[in-house]
């Protein structure tokens, strides 16, 4: 099959399987998010943010903990590009490994928080009732928390570690997809096809699994993609708070945090892991922006 | 949420989860009590058990390092904590209902009185973020949904998209370096000058209040100082939320019927936008403005820490961390309460504004 | 670090009326220190045993006997008694005292207020009330065992202790004399005042308590009536500022007068600055290494050994924690009687591999908990490093200090970075929780003891020695008992002392007779003057 064949088949009109209009509606979806540059930049900043984690051991001139108290605190350079740190640590070596602990984050939260919200709103939505109102109301008392405080907490309990932030931060993401799947879950709880199915003798469980979750994922994933910024910022947050990845983890929110200390003479060893972060939560957001305009044509379209 | 920090990005246009909570809310106020008390009351207990399995030891805290087994176990007596956990709750909340938040272990004043000092600050500190990002944010959205495309839209954009992407933490340091540590422009760290530190007669807690009452301008300029670069970086976050949400009402109501009509009529454009549109998203505006206070009072805690603000989210920070749950609790129970009258507030503006409510 | 303000600057900064208001200095009869004091939970002197409170008890209170700030090398000195006699069997001391003093409250300094202080304190029972009770004191005995008779109080002791370690107690916080009609006016459920005095004072010091906000500040005002003459600072205020740049910058602007934690490299930068002179001095705290004799690895002496070997002394005091602790392998600190200044260890990984080596030891991994604090974290980081050379995995996981604490007095953790500051002025204080340990069992539960925690069985002629060296009469004998005890100790103990905190004060340039307190006492403000 030709190139042009191949697009003109992904874009029929009429297509003749199922596989080729999900294909196609896939393809349509690329060609919009194409056009537009932005979100294009934020792909590839993306995709060199997770070939510079791959290739992290082969990229970084450095090892990111070795140490060289003589070396400390010293400005970029030819033999250190983004400077040292307070132990002598090579900035950009530990940076290029921090990327790692940041995509370990980001993709273990994107993963679970909305499994967990799904799994709640869809149960509220679709069994009503008191299940609904229990339900909804723990949902609303996660809300009302404010979230570092409670992400703090479960830290705090659980005790300090990658794992447990990952935790604690999921934890205190479910919530607006519990909403967000509940909602969605009321307005085809009642759809014809449901009866349809259930008329079928399908049970309940089959019901939620086969027919309403695959119909909310679509509106949690453009949800995911917009989050995935605060995420970031939040994770960053909590290793500035000693509470995340451990020492000698290259974490960039700690990192930050070690070169506070520093800030007034050595600017460099805060603000380098500064601008990392603030660069991949930027790309996440204009990734976010334009899986929105694709997978949710109604949203805003800013 | 848009805490600081951490809560990112507000979703788009999309309905934030709290503000559909209060939309849904709308409905019935003797509902919306009730369930605003529920909420209160798992808030206080979710933060109860937490504390109860936080490996923190509060009593450790009280007797110090050096303390002998005996003296730990009277400590442990004089705590409470020797009785049923459940019985603790319930005398917990039995105390609360009569306005008694217990005694604070770190600081060793009651926990009432702590919040009463602490709570002023970051009132004064969200207000005035509040404030900034309105007076900025509103103006900005407008302006970019009436030139959509233009060069004010792009710089909207690009404004609140750095908003989102900046971790406040960050900004707060480089900003203290720069505005403070190398220009000079703005006052350090903490509330006030030592100097005038206690000099103000305390009547709101909120120090540029008091100076202005007590006319002391010089205090007032020393707290202005210390108080204009963390309300900027917060306002800068909400800035960003409410010029975006502004924006996104603003389009939907220009492409409304009654607008080409008035248009057609051959209204003024600056008519068309302020007098008709701009008074359509008021009531929606208003939801927006009071879920973004809200977010700031709860206590920006990174912010807070950044410029050793001492305010209620670092007093809950610092409670958590020492085992202090009175603390804790106290700091808890007035955030839920910020979060129950906000939720009030904007409900009966809600019916106050929108005729269809009616 | 110099501040440039371009004139453009300077005009918007008015323009804009930002600039916080000029200030060029403090006002001349007021002290204004910068420090860290949101550890106070107490101000009641039979509780308070956090440096801040005590920096402020410190000055509020008197005690029977005191140091002087501008000699305290001199030791304990005359106070509220102007002398004291032991008596022939050594099991009593009688003190002689002033009879011009009043208290803040106006009400006049008698035995009775000293005799009840010290009895109160043993009453209460608090944390800090060992001091006292080791010499036999207990809540049933104490009003036989301390009386008063007109201008005069006795202490019974239950050992004929030397003279120099129980005055040496009586120079801590816990001795402080209180105003016993002003507290007892405020007693609640019979707590003899401890609720009152924990945000209250009454006592006789140089300076009177004014406010006290929670993580904010301490004001303190002269007391016009002292009787050593009031002091020239009228005002002293303590403010805390947690960051230490900011304490700088606060320094260099001349908003404060005293900065008093700050890190190296902020002292290394602001000692080039006009105007401002930096203070070293040494404070009593000890940066010590234990290791967990409960962890099998740890308490092969082969690994205790090598451990000692990978301690980068050198690198870490001329770097990261330069000019704010010195290398000190021993645990009494410099300044107290009995110090021994031998350092037999040196920072060599080589020679560590080889006792590993020998030993038959190859690799293994440890996790363990350490404080969230800078100096701790960077000095773990450090060993974690040279561990790693020697073959040694050591994990680190980062806490706060009360959660790292709790662990501690449960005896799990594995390896311990921090510091200890001594409790009282005499080396006992030091050698009873390092070098005393008289049952290593679960079951003794001896939280206080370092050794203890440590799972440290310190072997019984040890233990023994620590006693003998708090009866032995002669000074001179009782410091080279304590060096005895030291050199022991380094040759065989798993607790590991490192280094010794310097504190490096940042002053304005007109600040003179500043004293922090050394290594035996804490900060004493009455003698400061601010010359032009």
């Amino acid at each position: 099959m030709s190139a042009v064949s191949r697009r003109d088949w992904l874009l029929s009109d009429a297509p003749q399987t199922r596989r080729q209009a999900r294909l196609g509606a896939i393809y349509q979806g690329w060609l919009t998010f194409r056009a537009n540059k932005l979100a294009m930049l934020g792909l590839i900043i993306l995709i060199l943010l997770i070939g510079m984690a791959i290739l992290a051991p082969w990229i970084s001139p450095y090892s990111p903990y070795s140490q060289n108290l003589a070396n400390r605190l010293q400005p970029p350079s030819a033999a250190n590009w983004l400077g040292t740190d307070a132990l002598g640590r090579d900035i950009l070596s530990r940076l290029i490994h921090g990327s790692r602990i940041t995509l370990f984050i980001v993709g273990t939260v994107a993963l679970i928080a909305p499994i967990i919200g799904l799994f709640i709103g869809t149960v509220a939505g679709f069994a009503g009732g008191w299940v609904d109102q229990v339900l909804m109301r723990i949902t609303d008392i996660f809300l009302a928390f404010p979230k570092l405080i409670l992400a703090l907490a479960f830290v705090a309990a659980l005790g300090p570690s990658i794992g447990n932030a990952v935790l604690a931060l999921a934890l205190t993401a479910w919530p607006p997809y519990a909403r967000l799947a509940r909602a969605e879950t009321l307005t085809i709880r009642n759809a014809d096809f449901i009866a349809a199915a259930r008329l079928q003798g399908a049970s309940r469980l089959r019901l939620l699994i086969r027919h309403i979750w695959p119909l909310c994922v679509s509106s949690l994933i453009v949800r995911v993609a917009l989050d995935m910024a605060g995420i970031i910022l939040s994770a960053a947050g909590l290793g500035f708070l000693g509470l995340g990845a451990q020492p000698p983890l290259p974490e960039w929110g700690a990192m930050i945090s070690d070169g506070r200390a520093y800030i007034l003479d050595f600017w460099w060893v805060a603000a380098m892991p500064g601008l990392a972060i603030f660069t991949v939560s930027m790309a996440f957001n204009l990734l976010g922006d334009g899986l929105r305009d694709v997978l949710d044509p109604k949203g805003d379209k800013s | 949420m848009t805490d600081d920090s951490a809560g990112g990005r507000p979703p788009g246009a999309a309905p934030s989860p709290r503000g559909a909570l209060m939309r849904r809310r709308a409905r019935s106020v003797g509902g919306t009590l009730l369930s605003l008390a529920l909420t209160l009351l798992g808030l206080l207990l979710v933060t109860f058990i937490i504390g109860r399995v936080m490996p923190i030891d509060p009593v450790l805290k009280v007797v110090g390092d050096r303390a002998t087994q005996a003296q730990y176990d009277a400590a442990y007596r004089a705590m409470g904590l020797d009785r049923p956990l459940i019985v603790q709750f319930l005398g917990y909340v039995g105390d609360v209902l009569r306005g008694d938040f217990g005694r604070s272990i770190s600081t060793g004043q009651p926990v009432a009185q702590d919040i009463a000092r602490v709570f002023p600050a970051t009132f004064e500190l969200a207000t005035l973020g509040t404030l900034i990002g309105v007076l900025i944010g509103v103006p900005l959205g407008v302006i970019a949904a009436a030139r959509k495309g233009g060069v004010i839209d792009q710089i909207a954009r690009v404004v609140a998209l750095v908003g989102y992407s900046m971790p406040i933490f960050w900004l707060g340091l480089m900003g203290l370096l720069v505005f403070y540590g190398i220009l000079g422009w703005v006052g350090g760290p903490g509330r006030q000058g030592i100097i005038y530190d206690g000099m103000v007669p305390n009547v709101t807690g909120m120090i540029l209040v008091d100076s202005a009452l007590a006319r002391d301008w010089p205090a007032f300029r020393d707290a202005f100082s210390h108080i204009i670069l963390p309300a900027s970086l917060l306002g800068y976050y909400s800035l960003a939320y409410i010029s975006r949400m502004t924006r996104s009402f603003m389009l939907e109501q220009l492409s409304a019927e009654y607008i080409t009509t008035a248009r057609v009529k051959g209204l003024s454009e600056n008519a068309v936008i302020w007098r008709h549109a701009f008074r359509n998203i008021a009531i929606p505006l208003v939801t927006v403005i009071a879920l973004s206070f809200g977010s700031l009072l709860e206590g920006s805690v990174l912010t807070e820490i950044i410029f050793s603000w001492p305010g209620l989210g670092s007093y809950i920070t610092r409670g958590l961390l020492s085992g202090d749950m009175n603390a804790v609790l106290g700091g808890t129970v007035v955030v839920g309460v910020c979060f129950v009258v906000l939720n009030l507030l904007s409900d009966i503006l809600y019916r106050f504004l929108d005729p269809r409510s009616k | 670090m110099t501040i440039r303000i371009s004139s453009r600057a300077l005009l918007l900064a008015s323009a804009l009326a930002l600039a916080p208001a000029a200030h060029a200095e403090t006002p001349a009869d007021t002290l204004v220190v910068a420090h860290t004091i949101d550890d106070i939970i107490s101000l009641d002197p039979a509780q308070s045993f956090e440096f801040s409170g005590n920096d402020v008890n410190n000055n509020t209170y008197d005690r029977l006997v005191d140091f002087d700030p501008l000699d305290p090398d001199a030791g304990f000195q005359p106070s509220l008694a102007t002398s004291w006699e032991v008596a022939e069997d050594g099991l009593s001391i009688t003190f002689t005292l002033r009879d011009d003093v009043t208290f803040h409250s106006g009400n006049p300094l008698r035995a009775e207020d000293a005799a009840w202080s010290l009895q109160r304190a043993v009453k209460l029972d608090k944390t800090p009330a060992f001091i006292l009770t080791q010499f036999g004191f207990t809540p049933d005995n104490v009003e036989e065992m301390i009386t008063f008779e007109g201008n005069t109080l006795t202490l019974r002791l239950d050992q004929p202790y030397a003279q120099s370690f129980v005055l040496n107690c009586l120079t801590a916080n816990i001795a402080s004399v209180v105003d016993k009609e002003t507290v007892m006016a405020n007693e609640q459920d019979g707590d003899l005042g401890n609720a009152w005095l924990s945000t209250n004072e009454a006592g006789s010091g140089a300076y009177v308590l004014a406010a006290w906000r929670p993580n904010e500040q301490v004001q303190l005002t002269a007391y016009e009536e002292y009787w050593q003459g009031a002091p020239e600072m009228k005002r002293v205020i303590v403010r805390n500022v947690a960051e230490s740049s900011a304490q700088r910058l606060l320094l260099e602007q001349g908003d404060i007068d005293v900065a008093r934690n700050m890190t190296p490299t902020d002292v290394q930068s602001i000692s080039a600055v006009e105007g401002v002179k930096i203070l070293d001095e040494p404070r009593g705290r000890i940066l010590y290494m234990g290791l967990n004799q409960k962890d099998e690895l740890l308490s092969n002496p082969a690994v205790i050994e090598a451990m000692k070997h990978l301690v980068d002394y050198e690198g870490i005091t001329s770097s990261f924690l330069q000019g704010q602790f010195v290398t000190h392998q021993s645990f009494l600190p410099l300044g107290y009687l009995g110090v021994l200044e031998e350092t037999p260890w040196t920072y060599d990984v080589e020679k560590a591999r080889q006792i590993l080596a020998d030993a038959g030891i190859e690799g293994g991994t440890i996790t363990t908990r350490v404080r969230d604090l800078r100096e701790y974290i960077d000095v773990a980081q450090t060993l974690q490093a040279s561990m790693a050379e020697a073959g040694l995995t050591l994990n680190i996981e980062q806490m706060t200090g009360a959660q790292v604490l709790d662990a501690y007095r449960a005896r799990e953790v594995p390896i311990f970075l921090g510091e200890w500051g001594p409790d009282y002025s005499d080396p006992n204080t030091n050698a009873a929780t390092f070098a005393y340990n008289p049952d290593n069992s679960d079951e003794a539960n001896a939280v206080g003891l370092l050794a203890w925690r440590n799972a440290y069985e310190v072997p019984a002629e040890m233990n023994e020695a620590t006693v003998a060296a708090t009866l032995e009469q002669d000074t001179e004998a009782r410091a080279e008992m304590y060096r005895e005890i030291q050199r022991r100790y380094q040759a065989e103990a798993p607790i590991v002392p490192l280094f010794q905190r310097i504190e490096q004060v940042g002053l304005r340039e007109n600040v003179q007779n500043w004293y922090s307190g050394g290594a035996v006492t804490s900060v004493i403000y009455r003698q400061v003057t601010k010359g032009e």
